[in-house]
């Protein structure tokens, strides 16, 4: 397969970018030092290329019923304008992928996906679609949009700027929601108050031929408010941070919602409410929900210098392996060495003290209730 | 391209060595600007202790950035005789200045270390 390119690989390669491959996309991982970016999104604002992700577009007069049969959450009552975190699941309830959907119309969807799996979301939904005989179609028009995401305490000010001044479009936006917003120079975006730092932020859906327009705008409107373009690397030490799982590490086919802690998201409906009705992996998932889980997604904080990394052996007291790390770095913001583990269900309790065996060496870390970080309210 | 001191030698694992390299002598020992880079930002150096032996092309420590935790080769035989101590609470300077106050450590050769490269020798294996 070849290397696949944002619309922005070239603002990228003249602000000087290391660049790598991730998913296929040859994407920035930092422009200068990946700590001064993670810095500048908690405390001013940052500017992210996220035109790798999968924007995959549901119409149809059945759009919103077939996200329902083909999603676990109940799309069909989201409000206009509304965005929800989500998940394909497989009929075994094992996780495909975790998606932001966002209700464009009454029969339009964009469903986010993740870079790696938006081929395999894409055809998957189409297929349930059609399994269930609804009138749903999935256009993938990842290619034709760039997203372009501005994440910090400053960036509601930065996207107003980016507007001509005016924040009445801007200030209204509630967490989670989306409108059509007219920038500077006549550009149109599709805006949501969305993200993946753990800040208030927004992400900007254009058409892929403005997004230089719209990436200089961005780093012009913001210069004053300290905005710095930031690579993947601080992406991902933000959010590991926040909190949230990246597919492929906390979550994958064998791991399930309720492993990773995020039950909440399947909707099974309420008594009272609209009939959910049936979904791709429902019959699973009840019984797993029923059932309890014998390993838990935890956080682990520890005080010493060498971190945990991604695959690295959880153990217990004997030095038996009983668990295994997703994620894990020295957090900028925190001081300390974080990470995300499964771990068995007894061992999930905040304050148990877990070893990690870093490359031959056991290392202590204790269990601590996620997020690592949490803005203030 | 990331910059290449003509006055220093080099090991193919991104090491840079600085001063006479005849056996009985005190080399400083750091990472390339391009190891530098390819790391991302330092947060924490193992350093080999002082008075330790240390192997050419052996590991002999531990870089760790937030992206990733990278091993660190001696490129040169011989005895510790200082760490850089200023890395301690400041490994950033290896991103910084990785030629200058981001050295690592100091070795008293007791092998000389004829088979480093030059800089364009490093250049070359380094694109």
């Amino acid at each position: 397969m070849s290397t696949l390119h944002s619309p922005l690989h070239d603002q990228h390669v003249a602000l000087g970018a290391s660049l790598v491959d991730f998913a296929g996309w040859e994407m920035p991982l930092r422009y200068g030092g990946d700590v001064a970016e993670h810095h500048a999104v908690r405390r001013a604002a940052g500017l992210f290329d996220l035109s790798h992700m999968g924007e995959l577009m549901v119409r149809g007069a059945d759009a919103a019923a077939a996200l329902d049969y083909a999603l676990v959450g109940h799309m069909s009552r989201m409000a206009l304008g509304r965005a929800k975190y989500t998940m394909m699941c497989a009929p075994d309830g094992g996780v495909l992928d975790d998606l932001v959907v966002y209700r464009r119309d009454w029969d339009h969807f964009m469903v986010v996906a993740n870079a790696a799996n938006r081929v395999q979301v894409a055809a998957e939904l189409q297929a349930r679609f059609d399994a269930a005989a609804l009138d749903a179609t999935v256009e993938d028009e990842t290619q034709s949009i760039a997203l372009i995401a501005v994440q910090g305490p400053a960036s509601a000010g930065i996207v107003a700027r980016m507007c001509g001044g005016g924040a009445g479009d801007v200030d209204p936006m509630r967490y989670y929601s989306g409108v059509n917003l007219l920038l500077e120079g006549g550009i149109h975006a599709y805006a949501a108050r969305t993200g993946y730092t753990g800040e208030d932020g927004f992400e900007l859906f254009v058409a892929a031929d403005t997004a230089g327009d719209v990436w200089r705008l961005a780093l012009r409107e913001g210069a004053a408010a300290g905005l710095e373009p930031c690579g993947l690397a601080a992406r991902d030490s933000l959010r590991l941070e926040a909190g949230m799982p990246l597919y492929g590490h906390e979550l994958s086919h064998d791991t399930t919602p309720f492993e990773a802690g995020l039950g909440r998201v399947v909707s099974f409906g309420v008594s009272g409410g609209p009939d959910r009705g049936d979904f791709v992996g429902r019959e699973a998932l009840a019984r797993l929900s029923e059932e309890g889980v014998a390993k838990t997604l935890v956080g682990l904080v520890g005080d010493g210098r060498r971190a945990a990394r991604t695959g690295y052996a959880v153990t217990d007291g004997d030095d038996n392996q009983v668990g295994i790390v997703t994620s894990g770095l020295p957090s900028p913001t925190l001081g300390q060495l974080i990470a995300m583990a499964y771990v068995p269900t007894a061992l999930a309790e905040p304050g148990t003290v877990v070893g990690v065996d870093v490359r031959g060496r056991r290392e202590e870390m204790r269990v601590v209730a996620l997020p690592f970080y949490q803005r203030d309210a | 391209m990331a910059s290449i001191p003509e006055d220093l030698k080099y090991s193919k694992e991104h090491e840079w060595v600085s001063g006479d390299v005849a056996a009985g002598s005190v080399v400083t020992v750091g990472i390339t600007a391009h190891a530098a880079e390819a790391l991302g930002d330092v947060v924490f150096v193992e350093a080999p202790a002082v008075g330790s032996e240390v192997t050419a092309g052996a590991v002999c420590g531990e870089l760790e950035s937030t992206k990733a935790v990278s091993e660190l080769y001696s490129p040169v035989t011989g005895t510790v005789t200082e760490v850089n101590a200023g890395l301690e609470n400041a490994p950033e300077q290896i991103n910084a200045e990785p030629y200058g106050d981001g050295w690592i450590f100091k070795v008293e050769l007791s092998a000389g270390a004829e088979d480093l490269l030059d800089a364009a020798g490093y250049a070359d294996v380094s694109e």
